[in-house]
């Protein structure tokens, strides 16, 4: 409840504008316009949302699954880390729009390269934000464990861990709210499917309407995966 | 009762390029050694290298100590996710063993925290939590224990309770108690060592059983030569 009143302002500001410039419905169609055509295609955006969620919770899974656990090899095994360090940073300095493409002619047109986009963006911030967390743990603490002879893994499950699930709930947050750009980016190489898709259909047919109507959809599916990635955090936290 | 495993440190160490301390001969006897000395004298150092935890600084000569230390910092190092009584049982775990429960909540009640054993730490006041951190020192049930200035914290109150406590607690083991209190030192000391400008000294201490009173004779005179050696020192 407290997000409607920006919602609302937001609303207002846009109706502001159209009426001001009056602005053509192919430019920027009037909110209770878009609102019509989302009433109009509630069916196609519901199909092409589940599409697009499913990408993104498979790749946010998949992603954090794969960035935890690259996180925690690196800190059980630190010449692990010393290798891998460099190669992650390498892996960001490709850009993954300029690598959709290539995952489609790999992959197909199907769910799979959208998801290995929608990984490849929320590994990187989930491993390097976990793993600054399972590094970050108070000397003091690690000295407990030192004075038992933890060994690694002990220290790794008794100590490290426990201090690093506020970051890891941090990364969550983050990677959550990249996802889905990364499946939508997947769509936009090329897809049937998907709510990138339609905004991708949408445009080029100059149907702003339906095109904004896709994307306040893909914004609501945001920010549902935001407060379900919140809700963890603050398991985490607690 | 059989004499605790011996516990010495016998070396020089340096930071960096400069000498931190030479020449030191620390042969804790059983009770209380307290090592006096002002910040960055480097008597944390000697402690860290008794407890066989990294120093930062380099070190030369032997090290004798026991397997198994208990170890007590200013901070209360408590988990805080932990409740009370899993904190204290935290150095099993760390060791792999199956904690014995009955042990932590004897020593919880004898700390004075029976009834606040499924506590998290952030329900605990100062002064609990740092009982918390010496159940969990006197659960290693160790022959040596290393003491990192674990009352100067707690308000004045808390902390006699606790010396006292610590007094009853740790009888008959080898202690080392680092401090940079003189009164803490003179009343808890069978010992009191000063470590300064990277010299070693033992210094007098009151005779008797632990902890001492101020109205103790001798406590006065003993204080002005703590005190006076340690504004020589700096």
């Amino acid at each position: 409840m407290r997000a409607a009143a920006p919602i609302l302002l937001l609303v207002a500001l846009w109706q502001a504008v159209v009426s001001l410039t009056g602005a053509p419905a192919f430019i920027l169609p009037p909110p209770l316009m878009v609102l019509q055509a989302a009433r109009d295609n509630a069916g196609l955006l519901a199909s092409s949302a589940a599409v697009t969620g499913g990408e993104v919770v498979a790749g946010l899974i998949l992603g954090g699954l794969f960035g935890c656990g690259v996180a925690v090899a690196m800190v059980l095994a630190p010449s692990l880390g010393r290798l891998l360090r460099p190669i992650l940073l390498l892996s960001q300095a490709i850009p993954v729009f300029a690598l959709a493409p290539v995952l489609t002619l790999w992959l197909g047109y199907g769910m799979v390269p959208k998801i290995v986009v929608t990984v490849m963006i929320v590994f990187f911030p989930l491993a390097s934000v976990f793993h600054d967390g399972l590094m970050a743990t108070p000397e003091g603490l690690l000295d407990l464990g030192r004075l038992a002879r933890a060994g690694r893994w002990r220290e790794f499950r008794r100590i490290r861990l426990p201090s690093a699930l506020p970051s890891l709930g941090a990364g969550l947050t983050v990677a959550a709210v990249y996802a889905p750009i990364g499946a939508v980016t997947g769509e936009w190489v090329g897809a049937s499917q998907g709510l990138g898709y339609v905004m991708l259909m949408a445009n080029a047919r100059t149907h702003a309407d339906l095109m904004f109507a896709a994307l306040i959809v893909l914004v609501a599916l945001t920010l549902v995966l935001y407060a379900a990635t919140r809700w963890i955090d603050r398991r985490l936290k607690s | 009762m059989n004499s605790p495993p011996p516990a010495r440190l016998q070396g020089a160490a340096w930071l960096g390029a400069g000498p931190l301390f030479a020449g030191l001969d620390l042969d804790l006897p059983v009770g209380w050694t307290c090592l006096i000395g002002p910040s960055g004298s480097g008597k944390s150092t000697v402690l860290r290298l008794l407890a066989g935890l990294p120093t930062g600084a380099r070190f030369e000569g032997t090290i004798t100590a026991p397997d198994r230390i208990a170890y007590m910092a200013q901070a209360d190092l408590l988990l805080p996710r932990l409740t009370a009584m899993q904190n204290v049982e935290l150095g099993q775990r760390l060791r792999g063993l199956k904690p014995d429960r009955a042990r932590a909540t004897s020593l919880l009640a004898r700390t004075g925290l029976a009834g606040l054993e499924r506590r998290r730490p952030a329900a605990l006041s100062g002064g609990q939590r740092q009982r918390v951190a010496l159940a969990r020192a006197l659960m290693e049930d160790a022959p040596l224990v290393l003491l990192d200035e674990p009352f100067s914290a707690l308000d004045s109150a808390n902390r006699q309770r606790m010396q006292d406590l610590a007094v009853t607690a740790l009888a008959g083991r080898r202690v080392l108690l680092v401090t940079h209190d003189p009164l803490e030192a003179i009343r808890l000391g069978k010992r009191i060592c000063l470590l300064a400008a990277g010299r070693f000294m033992e210094l007098e201490a009151l005779p008797g059983r632990i902890p001492h009173g101020a109205q103790e004779a001798g406590f006065g005179r003993i204080y002005e030569t703590v005190m006076a050696r340690l504004m020589e020192a700096e």
